[in-house]
């Protein structure tokens, strides 16, 4: 269901096909081709070495719980207090998500703890990456 | 190289500071202009360079009636003003320009004359941060902080010390917005902004400006006031996302600019009296403590909590009071630079007895930029 007010983002060129990635239910990162660095956010070469030859694989969608802030002040689309966080994919980036199936307490929301992607369609056009625990 | 050849002439805040409504943002700006040029007996006419940010150098350069020969408009946030001092030092040696004007002024509270901030849903902030909550830095810069706390076993209270410190050194500042005591026990009681951070480890928002005038070494003899040199600088910036730091427990833009500002003045940490970290939020004293190589790493906590920054402390920081306590337009860095250079003319509110060499240090955005200045009374 879509959670009015949240704001969603507007895909560009470089960016599509993250979005037509979750969208489809895959995580999508880049990995060079040539040094083979696993990056993200999207662009179309690689921020390490610069080469363009760079690819898009799915990602395994499991993650850890890198750092997070819980927010208490009121956003259009969000039920204060929420987590605000920063997972830490196993295939190496980091992204800024949201914690669901979770209590946004300190004791429930611990570092480290193993999370896993869920796809939460906002519109036709956005899907969000949100992470939940890890079952199993 | 070191930029010893430059100094600081003219330096003045805005007449008022704190809640100004009846002053429009780029009137802020020539407000402290202004007061920057009665410093050191300048007009309009005897300034040939301009830098600012908030408002373009366009802008301020019209409104002030000056004829730039060089302008930097470099705006990276907070630290933009450290960063102008740096290119201005730069283009002074160069003979880029001779008299260089830096302006702030930000009507950061009573937002009289200012764009609203928004992020653009197309821009990568705006798809790949936005989406998931944040208002602002109360809700983005904090984010490090629980693994930074992890990793060193910092604590709650350790951290709510540096508020608590602070506080100290705005008590002795007529002008701090905030003056009176506060407890470990406060801080921790404080309204939760986003946890683990309460109002009391977050900056104010006020109205304000500030402007800078430089000149050679050589010129500065010429003027009415103290001079305060320039002995090294150092800038760099990393990622306009804070999700996308290299390290949640180190900052690489500050890693970059800091040293290289030791390395171009040719001083050691023993050699600092007084220092200035730009404190938006508490944990931003830590990491600058540990990336400018004050103190061990996971050890800038116990360090502040220990009082080893408080007044009659041997690293005096933040003596106006800082952003938490002193003000925050939302661009400090400004006001960081002017406490230095009162600092290094011996005429702070707060003033450290005999202090020579004055380290200022800023951030822009969430841990984006970084830039560092650091001053002396003495000449080279």
């Amino acid at each position: 269901m879509p959670e009015p007010g949240r704001t969603l983002p507007q895909p560009t060129p470089e960016t599509q096909h993250f979005w037509d990635g979750t969208k489809a239910g895959e995580l999508r990162l880049q990995r060079c081709g040539e040094c083979r660095h696993v990056y993200f956010p999207p662009r179309p070469f690689c921020p390490k070495c610069a080469t363009r030859k760079v690819s898009v694989f799915a990602a395994s969608g499991k993650a850890i719980l890198d750092s997070y802030v819980i927010h208490h002040r009121k956003v259009p689309g969000f039920e204060p207090p929420y987590a605000i966080a920063v997972v830490k994919l196993t295939e190496g980036p980091r992204m800024m998500t949201n914690i669901v199936e979770c209590p946004q307490t300190p004791e429930a929301l611990q570092l480290d703890m193993a999370l896993e992607v869920v796809f939460a369609q906002q519109n036709d056009a956005i899907t969000l990456p949100f992470f939940r625990p890890a079952k199993g | 190289m070191p930029h010893n050849t430059v100094a600081v002439v003219g330096a003045a805040e805005t007449t008022k500071l704190g809640v100004i409504p009846d002053m429009s943002q780029i009137q802020l700006h020539a407000d402290a202009a202004l007061n920057a040029m009665a410093d050191c007996g300048l007009k309009p006419k005897d300034i040939d360079g301009v830098a600012t940010a908030g408002e373009t150098p366009v802008q301020i350069a019209h409104y002030l009636g000056i004829t730039p020969t060089w302008v930097d408009g470099t705006a990276v946030g907070g630290c933009s003003f450290m960063i102008h001092v740096r290119h201005a030092a730069a283009a002074i040696e160069a003979g880029l320009a001779k008299t260089i004007l830096v302006t702030h002024g930000e009507s950061g509270r009573s937002r009289v004359g200012n764009p609203p901030r928004s992020v653009p849903p197309s821009s990568l902030n705006g798809q790949f941060e936005q989406p998931f909550g944040p208002m602002g830095p109360p809700s983005l810069f904090p984010i490090p902080v629980l693994r930074y706390m992890k990793t060193y076993g910092v604590t709650h209270e350790q951290i709510a010390m540096v508020a608590v410190v602070q506080r100290e050194w705005a008590a002795k500042n007529p002008r701090a917005t905030f003056r009176d005591p506060i407890t470990v026990e406060d801080v921790l009681n404080s309204r939760m902004i986003a946890y683990p951070f309460r109002l009391l480890q977050c900056c104010l928002v006020t109205d304000g400006g500030g402007a800078l005038i430089l000149t050679s070494a050589e010129r500065a003899k010429d003027f009415p006031t103290k001079p305060v040199y320039i002995l090294g600088t150092g800038e760099s910036v990393e990622t306009p996302m804070v999700s996308q730091m290299e390290s949640f427990t180190s900052s690489r833009a500050f890693s970059v600019a800091g040293p290289t500002a030791f390395r171009e003045a040719g001083i050691k940490h023993r050699d600092v009296d007084h220092l200035m970290i730009y404190d938006a939020f508490a944990h931003l004293p830590l990491f600058g403590l540990e990336d400018l190589g004050f103190v061990p790493r996971g050890e800038a906590g116990r360090f502040i909590a220990e009082r080893n920054t408080a007044p009659g402390s041997k690293l005096p920081l933040n003596t106006n009071g800082g952003g938490l306590s002193y003000m925050h337009s939302g661009m400090y860095g400004m006001y960081a630079l002017q406490e230095s250079v009162r600092q290094m003319r011996g005429n702070a509110p707060a003033q450290i007895p005999g202090a020579n060499v004055s380290v200022c240090h800023g951030v822009g955005g969430m841990f984006a930029a970084s830039g560092t200045i650091i001053f002396s009374n003495q000449q080279p």
